[in-house]
Parts: C-alpha cells; structure tokens; sequence
C-alpha cells in the first residue's frame, strides 16, 4: 500500500477529491455502456418475439376465415 | 483463406462466434482492468512531481488510447465497406462510434480535471486537447449519420467516407505533443523506448489498458450482435433463434 491509512488513501494529499471524481465519472461511464449495450440487445429480442408471436396469431385467425369464404354456390 | 473471408462476411457465423468468444473477453478484461485500477490507485508509488494527482494517468490513458485505436479500427472498417461492399465491417463501425465517442468523452472529462491541479486549469485551446475534441465531434457525427440516413446502403457508405476524411486527425492527436508547444506531457508509452517511468508504474498502466481494449471487445461484439438480430430480423435463422428464446 502506498498510503499509511484509509484516510490518507481517501484525502490523497488532498488530490482526492480530483483523483475519485475520476474513477467515479470512468467507471460509471463504462457500467452505463455495458449495461445499455446488453438492454438494448434483451429488447430488441424481446420487440421480435412478440412480432412473431402476432404473426402466428394472424396466420391463426386467417386460416379459418379463409376457409368460411368457400361456400357452395348452386347455380340453377 | 477465401473461406474464412466468405464466413466472416456472414452475420449468422459472427453472431455464434461472438457468443462463445464474448465471456472470456469480459471477464478478462475485467479482471485486467479492475487489477490494474487497484495497483495503481493504492499500491503504485507516489509521483514526486505531481503527487498522488497521477492516479488518474490508469483511467486517462487507457480511455485515451482506446479512443484514438477505435477509430482507427472503424478507419479500416471504412475501407472495407467501400471496397469489399461487407456488411459486417459497416455494423462494427455503427457499434463502435457511441463507444468511441464515451471513450472520448472520459480521456477529456478525466485530462480536465488531471490538469486544474497540475497545470492550474481544466482546459486550454491547445494542440492536444483540441484535437481530441474534433474527435469527440467526429465520433458523434458518425452516430448521428449513421441514424439519420435509413437507407441501409447509402449509410453505410456515407458513414465509411466520413470516418475516411476524419482519420487525419488521428496522426494529428499522436504527433500534437511533438509538433506544438503544449501543456500536456509527451507519449508514456513508445515502441521504440522504454518507459520513462518505473515499472511498478507502468505495469498497472498496460494492464488497464489490455483490460480496456477486451472490454471494447466485448461490447462491440453485444452491440454488433445487437445490430444483427434488426437488421437480419426477417431471416430464418434469426426468427428460429428468437422464438428458441435467443439465447
């Protein structure tokens, strides 16, 4: 350790506060970064599960319709 | 070899390749990173010109550093776009630009508040710090581009020429310590030299800087894929994967 004591690690001779809002500013920064990066991706895969859920949704409810149209005409 | 190009040009062989490579690269790089933060804020020697104000040299630097080799990175990445037409050198310039641009973002914000103790001010107009602004700027006009044009094509090449023009400015950042009279101190690290400063200083250093260059790894690699999953969303692998859970 290149500190005698906590305190002195915290005050830093008095560069600490500089020194800390540093690290603080860069690693916030980063776990932002991370944690966005890896949100946006979980959303994105979320946003297509759900469109392909309403796809076969459609394609369920097409499928009978489609088959009602077919009604037998009886020409005379 | 002509392979390896065809596979690498697939964004379905990048995504799976992505996946098994992306824990190592975190976890790694975190362990680097956070290894070399604590060696140097705790156990590195005290600085007897500047004092304990040096510290900030193991965030300074890896951002720095980071910042100026990403955009090389997104430089080549350019030229092939333009060249080769390959769709995943353009969805790593898309991923990248916003790391960059943060990257740059923390060299700036941590050099500011490096230099009010040891220079006696946060910012002046000088070579240095000048050119690391145009580069905060350029890395936002790619993402700013990049999203404004929808055309997937013509973005890409827009994007490609605009991160071509901008590459001049990276010699310019490298050289502006030796070229201009500035405040800000010459290069730490050079190839071709030894370290000026002794090695329970300059470990920590590299080791940051390793730790930072996985982690940039690891999320150009989520963001990549991220890009991916929209872009291919209308193939048959993608939908598989998504409705297998997308894991």
């Amino acid at each position: 350790m290149a500190f005698d004591s906590l305190q002195a690690f915290w005050l830093m001779d008095g560069h600490g506060p500089y020194v800390w809002t540093c690290y603080g500013v860069f690693l916030a920064g980063l776990v932002g970064l991370a944690l966005w990066s890896r949100h946006r991706r979980k959303v994105v895969i979320r946003e297509q599960q759900r469109q392909l859920a309403r796809d076969r949704q459609d394609q369920g409810e097409s499928t009978p319709a489609a088959a009602a149209t077919f009604s037998r005409i009886h020409p005379s | 070899m002509w392979q390896f190009f065809h596979k690498l040009g697939s964004p379905k062989w990048f995504y799976g390749i992505a996946n098994r490579f992306m824990p190592w690269l975190f976890w790694l790089g975190l362990a680097l990173l956070l290894g070399g933060l604590v060696w140097g804020l705790a156990f590195a020697p005290k600085d007897y010109l500047q004092g304990n104000s040096y510290r900030i040299i193991f965030i300074h630097v890896p951002s720095a550093f980071l910042a100026q080799s990403v955009y090389v990175m997104m430089a080549v990445a350019g030229v092939v776009t333009l060249v080769w037409r390959m769709k995943l050198a353009d969805l790593f310039v898309k991923a990248a630009a916003p790391v960059g641009a943060v990257l740059t973002f923390l060299a700036l914000f941590t050099g500011a508040v490096w230099g009010k103790p040891t220079w006696g001010t946060w910012w002046i107009w000088d070579a240095r710090l000048t050119s690391m602004l145009i580069l905060l700027f350029l890395y936002l006009g790619v993402v700013f581009l990049g999203s404004a044009i929808s055309d997937e094509k013509s973005s890409a090449r827009a994007v490609a020429v605009l991160v071509l023009v901008g590459v001049v400015n990276i010699p310019i950042i490298k050289y502006s310590v030796e070229w201009w009279n500035t405040l800000h101190q010459p290069a730490t690290f050079k190839l071709t030299e030894k370290p000026s400063m002794p090695a329970e200083m300059w470990v920590p250093l590299l080791l940051s800087v390793l730790g930072l260059y996985l982690l940039f790894g690891w999320l150009a690699c989520l963001r990549m894929q991220t890009e991916i999953l929209i872009r291919e969303r209308r193939t048959r692998w993608v939908k598989d994967f998504v409705s297998t859970g997308g894991h």
